[in-house]
């Protein structure tokens, strides 16, 4: 019941730091000089297109591009209260329509990484401290500082040579031509999973690498714990009381970093998700900030930062459900 | 030849020097020939060196030694709980009634053989309870965990048996408490529910490892007369670690003295204490008894009357909330209209359990709490007055030259990075208070001060033992040459012998230097040692102040009585747990 209370109040505290929010990112992306059209002109001019000045001034008018700052914001967030998030000059969509499109497949893509990341890094964080120095600790913390150092891009290039140098195959995006506009079907989800293998293992792998190392520190201070031995003196089986005490312990502190993965889905990413021409909300958002499609780039950052604090929240919640030290001391 | 066999046709001395086990009726655990190495980086450590030790069924044995002695790696040697060390040599042999023994070192320290002892026939309590527990899982739970290891029984009954096991050890309302936290506990409740885990599948053989060397001395008290109960009624072998002679005093029927990992001297307790053998023995019981004395004369030369601190109706209160979800609110007053006067030259003890608000105090005087009344009026070396709690008291830094603190924790207290020079000088350079190059010579005379060689100075703290360390930062203490020490706790973390040669080194400095002293400690009998006058307090007041000797003697206030009554004299025949 007081947990409920706290989340209230936390999510009224959550309201008022949108807003402040969305005042700073739609600062931040007004700040270059220019806006989108002036941007496509000097793309235009650049090709050496005819640059139609006028049709360009009567878009601006009818985007509002000319009015001062503050009645931008205005129509701008006015429009994000009731879900209207503006329009996408570049994509000649509406910024809702291309979130949608796009959301789902984040989220899978990023779900599936999380998921692959902890099914590698907690076996293999817990492995390596509770046999510390041995040969399987030093192979995962060679495994660990590799996965750190290799950039995401690299890897994923690497992905693709080989896999294209071995079995002939292109891993680029997350659908066959065939099935790319098709409706979900059994087919398509086959498909689906025969490429998204490459871009969840990029991601999962540097992930896991920092889990492991986090894990397996943790949790070398929690071994040496006088409770510990206490179980042990109680006859408890050595595994058994490894998972039950010390990796009990040792997991809070990484539990509160799993709400940082929320934000994560757009912007985890970037890189990888332009080298292997993902159709997820990261490549979109670089696109965006590049081409000043400010409607566009405003509703991602502003999602990012719902994100963030929607994360933030689960993770406090979260600790105080499994850690009662911080529910009640 | 095995390598064991060689050490032995190697060193045949060593046999004659240890004391050999008696072959005794009755015998429930035999440590023959006990050795227990750890691996460093730099060669073997040998913690337990051919120990051998006999424990008789409802028996108590005391294994008494200082911190390094190898009491407690012979305790965890038992139950083969000694990672990363090894049991390298020996036999320890586990002899339930009728059936045959169980020869604990050689079963593999991970099998279901020793699994099946652990917790079930010989069960174990450690020093901090705190720690001891998981922080994350009810009381309840862990002790629950505890019987059906060993007894395949239903949760719920094994719940009830929990609750059971909560009343036996006194805990109040258990059928609330079985679903605590420890750190819901106090820290003689959490000793207490260790004791209820370990006595939850009614052991033969109870292994206590200072258990309450971690407790106020009431607290501790009330647990040993506890174990002194349950031993009685479950008729348990009880084997017990200390470095405290009190405590041995109180609970022993046998005494085991360690050091270096060899048992020095083995007997009956009244033996022990009357007729001690062994030099290290007798070293230790003399002490314990001074400290249930004083010396003579404290300081040379008579006190002067004039007042270095005047401390007038000190209040302190702290608002605390629990939790992030801020459930309860309570105002503890950690200090109540607490004044006293402190002479110039004159040692302040002030004496009480964790809670009472003395480092509190300490911690007012030195400007790092403020009061929310109350003055602190200390007379400066010019003469002028400061009030220490009063606004920008300590905004001016000279006075941190004239009061300087020693610290409960001597590892803690010294920068590991900083060499043994730069710490003592550190003081003297952020005040300026020596010339550049008459520093090293100033360090030199300050560590000949506290009886360490000058050639430490390009050492680092982790080359010193607790006692040096301790030296170390006496020496930084007094390098501005200060009027006032406060030390908190200075030789609390010391055993019995160090404990005296720093507390004598600190009365040679007084009297040398003239220093006043507040000195603060849970210790009534260090108090006494060192101080003309203590002041006793509870709950933030100080409940009785006057001169050390006529208060010890003659305790008026009745929370003085208690603390007095509490602590265990070194003397089997005042024991008041023996029946």
């Amino acid at each position: 019941m007081a947990l409920l209370r706290y989340a209230v109040r936390r999510l009224l505290f959550m309201i008022a730091t949108i807003l402040a929010l969305s005042i700073v990112c739609f600062g931040i992306i007004q700040l270059p000089p220019g806006d989108f059209l002036t941007a496509k002109m000097a793309e235009m001019a650049a090709t050496g297109d005819a640059v139609n000045v006028d049709a360009v001034e009567r878009l601006r008018a009818q985007y509002g591009l000319d009015r001062p700052f503050i009645v931008q914001y205005w129509l701008w967030v006015s429009g994000v209260v009731v879900g209207d998030f503006g329009f996408s000059f570049e994509l000649t969509k509406t910024v809702r329509e291309v979130i949608g499109d796009r959301l789902g497949i984040s989220l899978a893509v990023e779900f599936l990484a999380i998921v692959v990341l902890w099914a590698i890094a907690l076996p293999v964080g817990i492995y390596s401290a509770v046999r510390q120095y041995s040969i399987g600790d030093v192979a995962a913390t060679i495994f660990g500082f590799i996965g750190l150092a290799i950039p995401n891009f690299l890897l994923a290039l690497l992905l693709m040579y080989i896999s294209f140098v071995a079995f002939g195959a292109t891993i680029t995006g997350l659908f066959s031509d065939e099935y790319m506009n098709a409706r979900w079907s059994f087919g398509r989800l086959v498909d689906f999973f025969s490429h998204v293998w490459a871009p969840v293992l990029v991601i999962a792998t540097a992930g896991s690498a920092q889990v492991i190392r986090i894990l397996r520190a943790n949790l070398l201070d929690e071994l040496s714990r006088p409770y510990v031995d206490t179980a042990r003196a109680k006859g408890m089986a050595e595994w058994r009381l490894i998972m039950r005490y010390p990796v009990r312990v040792a997991m809070n502190p990484l539990v509160s970093t799993i709400g940082w993965l929320l934000p994560t889905i757009i912007s985890s990413s970037i890189v990888t998700g332009i080298v292997l021409n993902l159709p997820t909300l990261s490549p979109i958002l670089l696109r965006s900030l590049l081409s000043q499609d400010m409607h566009l780039a405003g509703a991602l950052i502003l999602l990012m930062g719902v994100l963030t604090l929607l994360g933030t929240l689960l993770s406090d919640l979260l600790l105080a459900w499994i850690d009662p030290r911080i529910r009640m001391a | 030849m095995t390598p064991r066999e060689t050490a032995i046709a190697l060193e045949p001395a060593d046999q004659s020097a240890a004391v050999p086990a008696p072959e005794v009726a009755d015998e429930i655990l035999a440590i023959v020939d006990l050795e227990t190495h750890f691996t460093m980086r730099r060669g073997n450590l040998k913690a337990v060196d051919k120990v051998s030790l006999s424990l008789r069924a409802g028996d108590t044995l005391c294994v008494v030694g200082e911190s390094g002695s190898g009491k407690s790696v012979t305790a965890r040697s038992i139950l083969n709980i000694v990672k990363p060390g090894r049991i390298v040599g020996g036999r320890i042999s586990f002899k339930p009634g009728d059936d045959a023994p169980i020869h604990l070192s050689d079963l593999d320290p991970y099998g279901p053989a020793i699994r099946a002892v652990r917790g079930g026939h010989i069960s174990m309590i450690f020093q901090e309870p705190m720690s001891s527990l998981s922080p994350v899982h009810t009381i309840g739970s862990q002790i629950i965990e505890a019987i059906r290891l060993h007894q395949p029984i239903e949760k719920k009954e094994a719940r009830e048996q929990a609750i059971s096991l909560l009343k036996q050890v006194q805990i109040p309302d258990p059928e609330i408490a079985v679903d605590r936290y420890a750190f819901q506990y106090s820290g003689g409740m959490r000793q207490r529910a260790m004791i209820a885990m370990a006595l939850a599948n009614k052991p033969k053989v109870l292994i206590a490892d200072e258990p309450t060397t971690a407790l106020d001395v009431t607290t501790q008290a009330e647990i040993l007369k506890l174990i002194k109960s349950l031993q009685r009624d479950y008729g348990m072998a009880v084997l017990f670690i200390t470095h405290d002679m009190g405590v041995v005093a109180e609970m022993a029927d046998h005494v085991a003295v360690m050091r270096d990992g060899k048992v020095l001297e083995y007997g009956d307790v009244d033996q022990i204490f009357s007729r001690p053998q062994h030099p290290h023995t007798q070293d230790l019981i003399g002490a314990a008894r001074l400290m249930e004395s004083g010396p003579a004369a404290k300081v040379a030369g008579t006190l002067s009357e004039e007042p270095i601190l005047q401390v007038r109706n000190l209040n302190l209160a702290f608002g605390t909330t629990h939790g992030m979800l801020r459930r309860h609110r309570a105002v503890v007053h950690a200090l109540r209209d607490v004044s006293f006067d402190l002479r110039a030259g004159e040692a302040l003890g002030v004496v009480g359990e964790s809670g009472s608000g003395k480092t509190t105090l300490a911690r007012c005087l030195v400007g790092l709490y403020k009061v929310d009344s109350g003055s602190a009026m200390f007379t400066r070396g010019d003469g002028s007055t400061t009030d220490l709690c009063g606004r920008g008291g300590f905004g001016d830094r000279s006075l941190y030259t004239e009061i300087r603190m020693i610290f409960q924790d001597p590892f803690a207290s010294l920068n590991p990075r900083m060499t043994v020079e730069q710490i003592v000088a550190e003081p003297m350079i952020v005040n300026r208070a020596c010339p550049k190059s008459e520093l090293r010579s100033r360090v030199a005379d300050l560590l000949e001060s506290v009886e360490l060689p000058a050639d430490v100075m390009d050492r680092y703290p982790h080359a010193f033992s607790g006692g040096q360390r301790q030296r170390i930062g006496i020496a930084r203490a007094i390098a501005l040459n200060p009027r006032l020490v406060l030390a908190d706790e200075a030789t609390s973390a010391l055993d019995g012998s160090l404990r005296a040669q720093v507390l004598d080194l600190l009365l040679k400095l007084r009297s040398r230097l003239g220093l006043s002293f507040i000195f603060i400690s849970h210790d009534i009998g260090v108090i006494r040692y060192f101080c003309e006058r203590m002041a006793v307090m509870r709950r933030g007041e100080i409940v009785e102040i006057g001169p050390s000797q006529s208060i010890c003697d003659n305790p008026q206030h009745a929370y003085t009585q208690e603390l007095l009554a509490a602590v265990p004299r070194a003397d089997p025949k005042q024991s008041r747990l023996r029946g």
